[in-house]
């Protein structure tokens, strides 16, 4: 009953008569039509604009500034020196004049964790722009190029990719002697090799597509298809990749130098430093363990979930 | 199938020659012979001890009788324990660490797919939320910052768990705790996403209309297909343990082929850093080989293009 009576009331203002000023000729507006709502936005203007979007993609980004921010200003910060011994102040508490603390032989912590923020960083980089250019250029070429020289490029990738690459760089770096030189160039011997996988498979698909078709009918010279067509399309996979390889760049650099076959004392890095402290910890000395495993462990999560943003960002599959 | 096999039998066999190869010329380009260091010898002990080991022939012939003794197993001497061979160090060393390496990638897998199947199932809520939380903590934190601050916190402070060396399974827990993390970490990811992919297909929403209960759904028909993508990343998970056994060895005080390979690196003792170096590898790749083969064998597609178009 009171269903039907709320029916009627709806109803019966509608019942008045049509009356045709109600309705009037509207000229069509052309520009609005064909004018855009959202402001045009380049490929990484929108990428930007998601990777803004995930709060923990950006917190990594910020922590990553802040850390080489640190690693460039922070040793300066402090008058002790990297290698400066000083035996009577050894494990002293954190405090005002050492901030992290001293280790066994009475290093100042504070001033030996933003060195080994400077280590890791710059092997972290190095390694992951030394991939690019050399997985780049190789997985260009044959990806490109297809066919015989694809197929004989690609079986020196597959066996490559087979090598157990910690053994590999642990048997260079025996035959080298430890350095940083090493260290690098042990790490980017066989590195490349995901780098050049994920290239080739990007160009392999994409020199199909009808805009290559079209630059190369306007004789468009192979380096330059390559340069301006391929590789800025490619470049989304690519950025990941090497957000991906730094941390586990940084991550082979500790585990190097923990083992003794990478940065030697007393040279700072935050693989030397947990080693030194292996002992220490057991004694209650736990900020010489705490601030080279944080920041390792810090780093290498910001570098993820950067990573892990940028994947997101980069995937115009993902565009809204 | 048999071709296939055939091709990878082909590809793992000139891989471990060119690691054989790899090592044999690395250590020729080690500057020194390993008898003038510390001690002088004096000139006839040096060119017997050269004789003995065969230092003194041409390289070609070096290398030939070190591919040799690679096929016949046998790895020589080791250099600073004249008394061992490098056999009787893999002989001891080598079941402990497989037996590490076993229990590790045993936890790892199912800790690292239940918590990938749960973070899938409640999508967006609060145990998907802390389990990948914790798989990008457990990916991030190093094993041998892990394993210290274990046995700081676990053996130490609380002491539940012995803190080193390898003798029943009380021992076992914080080793394999420390080694498992990171790849447990690694295959949740993985599982989660492909198990949340595979939830959106046809044949799941057919299962769910059937009236299928979820957990069902998840093992008879989700579970086998988004575990192809695990046992295609196997190898690399392998060689991330095997190469993790190095440090958490050490740590532990585990007698395990890991702490001798590092021992023989600190001490250079040539032949036992070859011998484990193609030992490890010969191993790895054979692994990759299982690895891949279980894959052509699992993936149904596989053969389906085999049979079509060939290779």
């Amino acid at each position: 009953m009171k269903l039907a009576s709320e029916g009627k009331a709806n109803h019966s203002p509608s019942s008045t008569e049509v009356q045709d000023d109600w309705f009037k000729w509207k000229e069509k507006d052309l520009g609005a039509a064909e004018s855009v709502a959202r402001p045009s936005l380049s490929y990484w203007q929108d990428a930007w604009k998601r990777l803004m979007k995930n709060k923990l993609a950006m917190a990594g980004l910020i922590f990553l500034f802040l850390l080489t921010v640190m690693a460039i200003i922070g040793p300066m910060l402090s008058p002790y020196k990297v290698d400066g011994n000083d035996l009577p102040n050894q494990f002293l508490p954190p405090s005002g004049d050492h901030w992290f603390g001293t280790d066994s032989l009475g290093r100042d912590v504070f001033t030996r964790t933003w060195y080994g923020a400077r280590i890791s960083l710059f092997v972290g980089l190095m390694a992951a722009l030394i991939d690019f250019f050399v997985g780049v250029v190789y997985g260009g070429i044959s990806g490109y190029k297809g066919g015989r020289t694809d197929n004989i490029m690609m079986r020196i990738v597959e066996v490559l990719y087979g090598l157990p690459y910690l053994l590999v760089v642990i048997l260079l770096l025996v035959v080298l002697g430890p350095s940083l030189t090493t260290i690098i160039v042990a790490l980017t011997v066989t590195g490349w090799v995901g780098m050049a996988r994920i290239v080739r498979g990007q160009v392999l698909q994409i020199k199909n597509y009808e805009f290559v078709l079209a630059s190369k009918s306007f004789g468009t010279k192979t380096k330059r298809i390559i340069r301006k067509n391929l590789l800025p399309n490619t470049m989304g996979p690519i950025i990941v990749q090497m957000t991906l390889t730094v941390p586990s760049a940084i991550f082979a650099e500790a585990f190097l130098s923990f083992l003794g076959l990478g940065i030697q004392s007393p040279f700072a890095s935050w693989g030397v430093m947990a080693n030194d402290a292996l002992g220490a910890i057991l004694s209650g000395y736990w900020w010489t363990l705490f601030f080279p495993a944080f920041f390792i462990s810090f780093t290498m999560f910001a570098f993820n979930v950067l990573g892990d943003g940028l994947q997101d960002a980069l995937d115009p599959k993902l565009r809204k | 199938m048999a071709r296939y096999i055939l091709k990878r039998l082909l590809m793992m066999i000139i891989t471990i020659w060119i690691i054989v190869t790899l090592t044999f010329v690395l250590m020729k380009a080690v500057p020194g012979s390993p008898f003038n260091e510390e001690r002088t010898t004096n000139e006839t002990v040096q060119a017997n001890l050269e004789a003995h080991y065969n230092l003194d022939e041409p390289y070609i012939v070096q290398y030939l009788l070190y591919l040799k003794s690679i096929v016949t197993f046998d790895f020589g001497p080791s250099i600073k324990q004249p008394t061992e061979t490098v056999n009787d160090l893999l002989g001891r060393g080598f079941p402990i660490s497989f037996e590490l390496g076993i229990v590790t990638i045993i936890v790892a897998v199912i800790s690292g797919i239940i918590l990938g199947i749960l973070a899938a199932l409640r999508h967006n809520g609060i145990i998907d939320y802390v389990a990948m939380s914790f798989a990008v903590l457990g990916i991030s934190i190093p094993n041998f910052v892990l394993a210290t601050l274990l046995i700081q916190k676990l053996a130490v402070d609380w002491g539940l768990f012995p803190p080193a060396t390898w003798s029943s399974p009380a021992h076992m827990v914080l080793p394999v705790i420390a080694l498992a993390t990171g790849p447990m970490a690694i295959i949740a990811r993985l599982t989660r996403s492909t198990m949340l992919e595979v939830l959106t297909q046809d044949y799941i929403k057919m299962a769910r209309a059937k009236g299928l209960s979820p957990w069902k759904i998840v093992f008879k028909h989700a579970l086998k297909n988004a575990l192809m993508p695990v046992v295609t990343i196997m190898g690399t998970l392998l060689a991330g343990i095997l190469t993790g056994t190095f440090v958490i060895e050490k740590i532990f005080a585990i007698p395990g082929m890991g702490r001798y390979f590092v021992e023989s690196i600190n001490q250079r003792d040539y032949p036992v850093i070859m011998g484990t170096t193609v030992f490890y590898s010969a191993f790895l790749i054979f692994m990759l080989f299982l690895v891949d083969i279980a894959y052509g064998i699992l993936d149904p597609r596989i053969k389906i293009h085999k049979k079509g178009g060939g290779e």
